[in-house]
């Protein structure tokens, strides 16, 4: 409030000192021209200073924390976060005020809060986003100093601390929670079509998943979130990689429409086009819930979902018991260059705002990347914990869990690590969104389709610069 | 206006007592503070449109000469000049880009007619229907006016609900009716124009209706009697006096409701998010796309002073014909 009367005063004494100048011509016009533009001028300048020179360390012991969107709901969040955030004030004396921002508006938020200068102490992020966000210089970097003073770079497993920025380059965020692929798949269901085992590679996911389908009795063998573009380019990545497929040269060079990619893509629309296995609500399902309700309501018996579907398949009342998890099938023989990637390193990274309060930051960034923290905090959120020693903790050795543990320290990916990576996940992303959108009309997709849509994809993101 | 009244010396002085400078002081003051008055009635809402329009919109124009991404977030204000880059990118109908701005252009200017003309249609239908004292005008009116009244982002959602193909009412409702499948797809390929343009007809004609209910009651009703006496029936009637009589109140409604479809984000946003499908890629969104998506804030303000300076053509180029028009008549 106050900053903003400041802001005011000063505004007025630019506008005092601008009618001056306006006084001081003589043709009347050419005075209201004047003033008009030293007014805007000065405010201009005004409100551009304010943007940049505010914030700051106010209070020592205060920290602002923007967390994403983990649990079922934002409540949910609050209300696992709170008594961890009152564990913190209690061993530092800093105070926490969270505030948890939902996934569709985290990246405009933190992009906001970096052009005004007006952000939180410390906030979380999609790890994929990292080197983007590295790119903008908005965080502290973690050079061994800095990361000394939250225990050290070993304390990290390494798959996790691959996807916290651009090779080569001083990270600008630590890992916080581990998330990877898996299948799950409805016991019940399985049992009635006679499978006995969760399917060992992709040919027999297919064969499965046909055999699971039977439209006139509205069950399926899968559901997807077909119009969520961070889904969709998640399977346009990990199939890519299977089939030796990248998006990116070494160089940092996109390189989208090559045949191993437009394969990949044409073997995930395969499950909605001729394979004909998906939900009638896949190609609409904007987000992950929307996909897992599919699941949970027993029309799809199998769902492709990150650790953190187990909260959500609990919240939507199935029992743990219900249903199994395997890790995501893979193509069998292998395409030639393929790599054995059934995940990307997926996750959530935390970070912190360079000018404000680092030490009270960093200790807590330091508190949550702790043993204990790892542990308490992963559980509840059904994630996996980033540093070594919380993941040889026996709560973690669960067969599920395990499942997810070693898919991610084996045969996950890190999403490419360049500076445009949002662009490519949005660009490719909603590139397949459409391509799936299109199958709806009835419309064949070509390879020429894929390929057109990747080339466009690129453009977009080369037109950027 | 003011500066003729106020320059106008007194002819009488109220206190013959005290001539002189006082009493020229005093003038002066007033002759001041009347010529001043308007100006600072005036001020504060000059300094908020400043504030909240004018200065936005010149650094949204000096942003589109910058070569504004995500490496100069932070530091805006030394972000690499670009020149005209920007737009050379935007308006290169050849790649990518340009061709798709085009394309959601040629959306956004079809789903503006088709709208706008469902709007004026059913707002004359239905202020012609209750400017008779009809029964139960009152109830209706304010039916009406409902959707007028909504929060625009809420029921855009209650919509998106209610076409989802699954677990939707009109779906359900469809199938219930047996007119067709009850399995269409409302939101997705060509069917999301449908949909877009029906939810936004719904949120706007109540707008319509409320602008032509007030212009027909200013028509004087003694003309109607007039033309009844001449022998003119109800149709002549609205043809031939009704409309030429809402001609003014027509010129500003059919722009305004362009204006706001043209430029609406709140529906096409809270239906699609930012991914629309291609037949309802209305350009406010794709601006936002090209801006807040992909971080290439100097492309989309270059696109969006492009739009402004479309829209400043279409509305001028509108306003010259129809007054023109109205002149001749």
């Amino acid at each position: 409030m106050s900053q903003q009367l400041n802001r005011l005063t000063t505004a007025s004494e630019h506008r005092g000192r601008a009618v001056q100048l306006g006084t001081a011509t003589k043709e009347s016009t050419v005075r209201i021209r004047t003033l008009t533009a030293a007014i805007s001028v000065a405010l201009l300048a005004v409100t551009g200073l304010a943007g940049c020179g505010s914030g700051g360390g106010s209070d020592p012991n205060t920290i602002t924390y923007w967390a994403s969107n983990q649990g079922a709901s934002l409540q949910q969040d609050r209300d696992i976060l709170t008594p961890e955030l009152a564990e913190f004030t209690k061993q530092s004396g800093i105070k926490v005020n969270l505030e948890v921002i939902p996934w569709s508006d985290l990246l405009d938020r933190i992009t906001n809060a970096t052009t005004s200068g007006e952000g939180p102490d410390v906030v979380n992020i999609g790890n994929t986003w990292s080197a983007s966000l590295q790119a903008t210089g908005a965080f502290v970097e973690f050079d061994d100093a800095t990361l000394g003073k939250i225990g050290g770079k070993a304390k990290f497993l390494e798959t996790s601390l691959s996807s916290t920025g651009a090779p080569g380059k001083t990270a600008t965020s630590v890992p916080l929670y581990g998330l990877s692929y898996a299948l799950f798949y409805n016991k019940q269901a399985f049992a009635d079509a006679g499978i006995t085992s969760p399917p060992a590679n992709w040919t027999q996911f297919v064969a499965d998943a046909k055999k699971l389908t039977n439209p006139a009795a509205g069950k399926y063998g899968l559901a997807l979130a077909g119009a969520s573009y961070t889904e969709n380019v998640h399977f346009a990545f990990i199939l890519g990689k299977q089939h030796g497929g990248n998006y990116f040269d070494q160089a940092g060079n996109p390189t989208f429409a090559t045949p191993q990619n437009v394969a990949a893509i044409r073997q995930y629309l395969n499950l909605l086009a001729t394979d004909k296995v998906t939900t009638p609500g896949s190609v609409e399902n904007s987000t992950t819930p929307e996909a897992v309700t599919d699941f949970t309501s027993g029309r799809a018996a199998m769902i492709m979902g990150q650790t953190g579907t187990i909260t959500a398949i609990a919240t939507n009342g199935m029992q743990p018991s219900a249903y199994g998890v395997a890790p995501l099938p893979i193509a069998d023989p292998l395409p030639p260059g393929g790599e054995r990637i059934n995940s990307h390193v997926a996750g959530i990274n935390i970070a912190a705002f360079k000018d404000k309060n680092t030490d009270a930051g960093l200790k807590f960034i330091n508190f949550m990347t702790s043993k204990a923290e790892q542990v308490r905090i992963n559980q509840k959120y059904s994630a996996l914990p980033v540093t070594s020693d919380a993941a040889s903790d026996p709560i973690f050795q669960n067969p599920t869990t395990k499942i997810f543990l070693d898919v991610l320290r084996t045969t996950s990916a890190p999403m490419p690590m360049v500076t445009n990576e949002a662009q490519f996940e949005t660009t490719v992303g909603s590139g397949v969104s459409s391509l799936i959108a299109q199958l709806v009309g009835g419309k064949t997709i070509t390879d020429d389709d894929i390929r057109a849509t990747l080339t466009a994809a690129q453009q977009k993101l080369t037109g950027g610069g | 206006m003011s500066s003729g009244l106020s320059t106008a010396p007194p002819r009488r002085t109220t206190s013959p007592a005290k001539p002189g400078r006082d009493g020229s002081r005093k003038r002066v003051r007033k002759a001041l503070s009347s010529r001043a008055l308007p100006y600072l009635l005036l001020g504060p809402a000059l300094l908020f449109e400043l504030l909240v329009h004018v200065i936005p919109m010149l650094t949204g124009v000096g942003i589109s000469f910058l070569k504004l991404n995500q490496f100069f977030l932070r530091r805006w204000l030394q972000a690499p000049f670009a020149g005209l880059d920007n737009y050379r990118l935007a308006v290169d109908f050849s790649s990518e880009i340009g061709l798709s701005l085009l394309r959601s252009l040629a959306v956004t200017l079809a789903f503006s007619a088709v709208v706008v003309s469902c709007c004026w249609l059913l707002g004359i239908l239905g202020a012609t229907l209750l400017q008779r004292s009809v029964r139960g005008r009152g109830p209706l009116r304010t039916l009406f006016l409902i959707p007028y009244a909504l929060p625009v982002f809420t029921s855009a959602i209650i919509w998106k609900f209610m076409l989802s193909r699954d677990a939707g009412v009109v779906n359900h409702s469809l199938r219930e009716l047996h007119l067709g499948s009850g399995e269409t797809y409302w939101l997705l390929g060509d069917n999301a124009f449908i949909s877009i343009v029906l939810v936004q007809v719904w949120r706007l004609w109540p707008f319509a209706l409320l602008t032509l209910m007030a212009g027909m009651q200013s028509i004087p009703t003694d003309l109607y009697e007039a033309a009844e006496v001449d022998g003119a029936n109800r149709w002549q009637q609205f043809r031939k006096l009704t409309l030429p009589m809402l001609a003014p109140v027509n010129q500003v409604l059919v722009l305004v409701l362009f204006l706001w479809t043209f430029n609406d984000f709140n529906v096409p946003y809270a239906l699609f998010a930012s991914s629309p499908p291609p037949s309802a890629d209305l350009v406010s969104i794709h601006v936002y796309q090209n801006s807040f998506i992909t971080w290439n804030f100097g492309l989309g303000s270059a696109m969006s002073v492009l739009l402004l300076l479309f829209l400043l053509v279409v509305t001028v180029g509108y306003l010259a014909v129809t007054s023109r028009r109205r002149h001749d008549a």
